[in-house]
């Protein structure tokens, strides 16, 4: 009987006190995130189209999804998605992976690299989308004089007007941007190797390479799957960018599923097709994270002992 | 032997020039009259104008944008902060049941798509008559900043030594008390990395900001940046006038508080 | 009169882990007691009780009259010095000091009245100004113990304050302690691990072990008159010598049990002259003594034996010598309970 008394102690002051504490920025966040996406969940089973009030806004179940399913700049817009998931974040792995080992060895003039380095990260991402657009702008911009006169070629290309070429401009913005982060991250779980391992693998007779492949990469694991989940998410999610820089054009051919998304609801007003696409893209990028999660979680945990 | 002592300063010298340079370029062109932009650019300036400054903010009005985004970026990191750093403590020090729980969701939340809920919010604000208001933006902010604040906050509260509270409390000051008292004085710098890059984040949202306001006067920079239409051509004399002062606030809050910033992004993020 | 009583106290953690069971413990007015024993044996958990950090599950915890089981450690009048000092980063030694009677809502003269006589006390007058960071380890430490002074609490609690020192300041300290103790003539709880801090500081010990109470005596008592075969081992050093009873010739035995011989109770004689017969194994001069790790029998491998032995005569490793037991200091603890059975 004594045992199981709950006394006013201090772990039940505690616990009274946390949620307190917790509870206006708990109902926040169920307010204005969990419950609007209830809400599109609710608006995908129906049909809403915003130029149409007459039509009512009837139930019509998974209809919206099949519409999507049937839809093919749906899925190109996927397409594109994962293409420029697949290459920006990859770039960004390698580019940052050579610019933390760098400023791992480097030791002077950290501060000012660091400073060079979070200015692209700082600033919004369609100013920066802008920047590049003026840099491959016409045939008389930048990129186009330098590579002409480089002789790399022979005549200016006109990069927003070719479905394939844009995808240059925009895949280089989002590196710029984002690198800089990505070899932040690295640079930190670089510092986190104890000195005494390479030293151990040297004396061994390990060339660079080897004690690269055999003491850095592994024990740089974890880093490397936090960056490339929170990169992975963002390019999933790409949507200032594409729509400063190319619109999704020409036509269509740059446009990733969030800008898609965008236009079926706020340009097409069709809320409930639109709402269909949201989900879609929020069980994507879900699914992503819980994979990474997952995998993180075994790496993360494994690895402390 | 040599190549190992100059190859990271080589690339070093790389990243910095890499990085700077399409600022450069905007901030040259910004200051080149608007005839020469696209005729035989040079790598030095050969004629600097002002006009383009000058049309931004007599013509344009930039300084409605500019108003918009600091009542809007300031208002929710002052929001966020405060509630968030509440929030934080009880997840980081607290002993109660759901915790892990609890921390799961905010992250996820964090997570969510914008695009997947912009269209309710949009319904949402626009029955509560809040389109194109400054609580219309600051309440859509708040599903990305208030998981962000809270999330690098319980890292920061995380940092401080476990028994402070504990002699608090043996000292005579109650939980709360001793939160005033002694957590948060300690936990003021973490405080302030998390309201900077609140902040910035906040300053150049986009999403939002273009789907829930309607017209110049409270619309925030990013957004007038993006629609600047000109008469018969893309104005980009201007265009790159704004980007220079759009991103003069947030370059001198990174200059001068990069080594916070660099803590906060990477402590939030590789402690998983 | 007892200060502070616990009655049945016991604390099970939700994942199941008992930490503490049936704690019936009296702390009387004025008195140093010590909770000793192995990590994971409930003593700091005990403490924690005791300020109010922790609920028991079972149980109460008294202190004067008051039952104070479900205060908070606000209401208690306890003050604690923890192992790693706790104290308050950004604020001056003198605000360190101070913190506790001004959250209690003093007056600020009995506050400054208070705050220097600790100070001088402790001989921290010339930092006063400093914040923590800028103390060295025995200053800090003297801070924590002001910290509490301050307060004038009715007990004091000391969760293992010396074991972050090194070992010439954790003697000093030690005796610091002592003084201090008798000078304000206040009641002390104190937790360590260290059996000699235990046996130098306490006026009575508590030994734990597993979340029970195995003896609570002075500690001579303890000592001379250990209460099983844990404590008896745990108490000394060197530790007791445990053989098996049968190496004890059929008079003297005691069926079934473990003899136990501190090894200074043993002598080392000539062959013949002696108990038994040992083998010497290995011999290390101290200085003041020898301390001899022989093997009962003459073959080398029968169970080992430790002596103190003074320096003269000398003694050789690799021969066979004889012990005598002081028969007045044989301890039999029974097979299976471990429990003294004479």
């Amino acid at each position: 009987m004594l045992g199981a008394d709950r006394r006013s102690g201090i772990e039940q002051q505690e616990a009274r006190l946390a949620w307190r504490l917790i509870l206006p920025a708990f109902v926040t966040i169920l307010l204005v995130a969990l419950f609007p996406l209830l809400w599109t969940l609710w608006e995908s089973l129906h049909l809403h189209d915003l130029r149409m009030p007459w039509l009512g806004k009837p139930f019509i179940g998974g209809d919206n999804y099949i519409e999507a399913f049937r839809d093919p700049r749906f899925w190109s817009s996927l397409g594109h998605t994962g293409f420029f998931a697949v290459t920006s974040v990859g770039l960004e792995l390698i580019i940052g992976l050579g610019l933390a080992l760098a400023l791992n060895r480097a030791f002077r003039g950290r501060g000012l690299v660091r400073a060079a380095v979070l200015i692209p990260w700082a600033i919004p991402t369609v100013v920066s989308a802008l920047l590049w657009r003026f840099m491959f702008e016409g045939e008389s911009g930048i990129v186009n004089t330098v590579l002409v006169s480089l002789g790399v070629l022979r005549e200016p290309v006109v990069w927003f007007i070719q479905p394939v070429a844009a995808w240059v401009p925009v895949i280089l913005a989002d590196v710029w941007k984002t690198t800089p982060f990505v070899a932040l991250l690295l640079l930190a779980g670089l510092q986190n190797i104890d000195a005494s391992l390479y030293e151990a693998a040297r004396i061994d007779g390990a060339s660079a390479w080897r004690q690269f492949r055999h003491v850095t990469l592994p024990l740089l694991k974890p880093a490397i799957l936090v960056a490339l989940i929170f990169r992975t998410l963002d390019a999933f999610r790409v949507f200032d960018l594409i729509y400063a820089l190319t619109g999704g054009g020409p036509g269509t051919s740059t446009e990733p599923i969030a800008l898609y998304t965008f236009n079926a609801l706020l340009q097409n007003l069709q809320f409930g097709y639109g709402s269909a696409l949201s989900i879609i893209v929020f069980v994507v990028t879900f699914s992503l994270a819980i994979l990474y999660i997952r995998f993180l979680g075994a790496e993360l945990t494994g690895a402390k002992r | 032997m040599s190549m190992r002592k100059w190859w990271p300063t080589l690339v070093l010298a790389l990243l910095v020039v890499g990085s700077a340079f399409p600022l450069y370029w905007a901030v040259l062109a910004s200051f080149t009259p608007e005839a020469r932009l696209f005729q035989a650019p040079s790598l030095l300036p050969r004629e600097l104008v002002l006009e383009h400054y000058r049309a931004l903010f007599t013509e344009r009005n930039f300084w409605i944008p500019i108003r918009n985004s600091l009542i809007v970026a300031g208002t929710t990191t002052a929001f966020c902060v405060t509630i968030g750093a509440l929030c934080a403590y009880a997840l980081a020090r607290l002993q109660f049941r759901g915790k892990v729980v609890l921390l799961g969701f905010i992250l996820a939340v964090g997570m969510f798509p914008q695009i997947s809920v912009v269209s309710p919010l949009y319904l949402l604000l626009r029955s509560l008559h809040l389109i194109n208001t400054y609580p219309g933006l600051v309440l859509p902010y708040l599903t990305f900043a208030m998981p962000l604040t809270v999330w690098l906050m319980v890292g920061f509260f995380r940092q401080l030594p476990a028994e402070l509270e504990e002699a608090a409390m043996v000292d005579g000051a109650s939980r709360f008390r001793a939160f005033r008292e002694v957590i948060i004085p300690l936990a003021l710098p973490g405080i302030a990395t998390t309201a900077i890059l609140t902040f910035v984040y906040s300053w150049n949202e986009f999403l939002f900001a273009l789907s829930f306001t309607l017209g110049p006067d409270r619309q925030t920079v990013p957004v007038a940046i993006a629609l600047f239409r000109g008469m018969y051509q893309v104005p980009w004399g201007q265009i790159l006038a704004a980007t220079v002062v759009a991103t003069a606030p947030v370059t001198l809050l990174v200059l001068a508080f990069q080594r916070r910033i660099v803590q906060g992004l990477t402590a939030g993020a590789v402690k998983g | 009169m007892a200060l502070v009583r616990l009655e049945g106290v016991g604390k099970t953690y939700p994942n199941g882990h008992v930490a503490a069971k049936g704690l019936d413990l009296e702390i009387r007015d004025g008195e140093f007691m010590v909770l000793v024993g192995p990590s994971g044996c409930g003593k700091s958990t005990a403490l924690r009780m005791i300020a109010g950090l922790e609920t028991p599950t079972v149980g109460r915890i008294l202190i004067g009259d008051k039952d104070v089981t479900a205060l908070p450690p606000q209401e208690r009048d306890i003050a604690m010095v923890f192992q790693t000092y706790a104290l308050y980063p950004h604020m001056t030694v003198r605000q360190n000091l101070a913190f506790g009677l001004r959250m209690r809502g003093a007056a600020q003269d009995v506050i400054d009245r208070r705050v220097d006589e600790a100070a001088r006390a402790l001989a921290l007058e010339p930092v006063m100004a400093r914040k923590p960071a800028q103390l060295s380890g025995g200053q800090r430490q003297r801070v924590a113990l002001g910290r509490a002074i301050v307060r004038e609490p009715k007990v004091f609690l000391f969760d293992e304050p010396l074991s972050n020192l090194d070992a010439k300041l954790r003697v000093e300290t030690r005796a610091e302690l002592a003084r201090l103790h008798r000078r304000l003539a206040a009641t002390v709880v104190y937790v360590t691990h260290d059996q000699e801090e235990a046996m130098t500081l306490g006026s009575r010990v508590a030994v734990m072990r597993d979340g029970f109470l195995q003896q609570v005596a002075p500690p001579m008592e303890l000592y001379r008159r250990p209460a099983n075969l844990f404590v008896a081992g745990f108490v000394g050093s060197p530790g007791m010598n445990f053989l098996p009873g049968e190496v004890m010739p059929a008079a003297t035995r005691k069926v079934g049990a473990t003899l136990g011989i501190r090894p200074h109770d043993v002598a080392i004689v000539p062959r013949g002259a002696g108990d038994l017969d040992a083998w010497v194994d290995v011999v290390e001069p101290r200085g003041s003594e020898l301390l001899v790790y022989l093997r009962l029998g003459t073959s080398g491998d029968g169970p080992e034996l430790r002596v103190v032995a003074p320096p003269e005569p000398a003694i050789e490793a690799e021969q066979v010598v004889a012990v005598r037991f002081d028969q007045g200091r044989l301890h039999w603890f029974e097979g299976e309970s471990g429990k003294r059975v004479g």
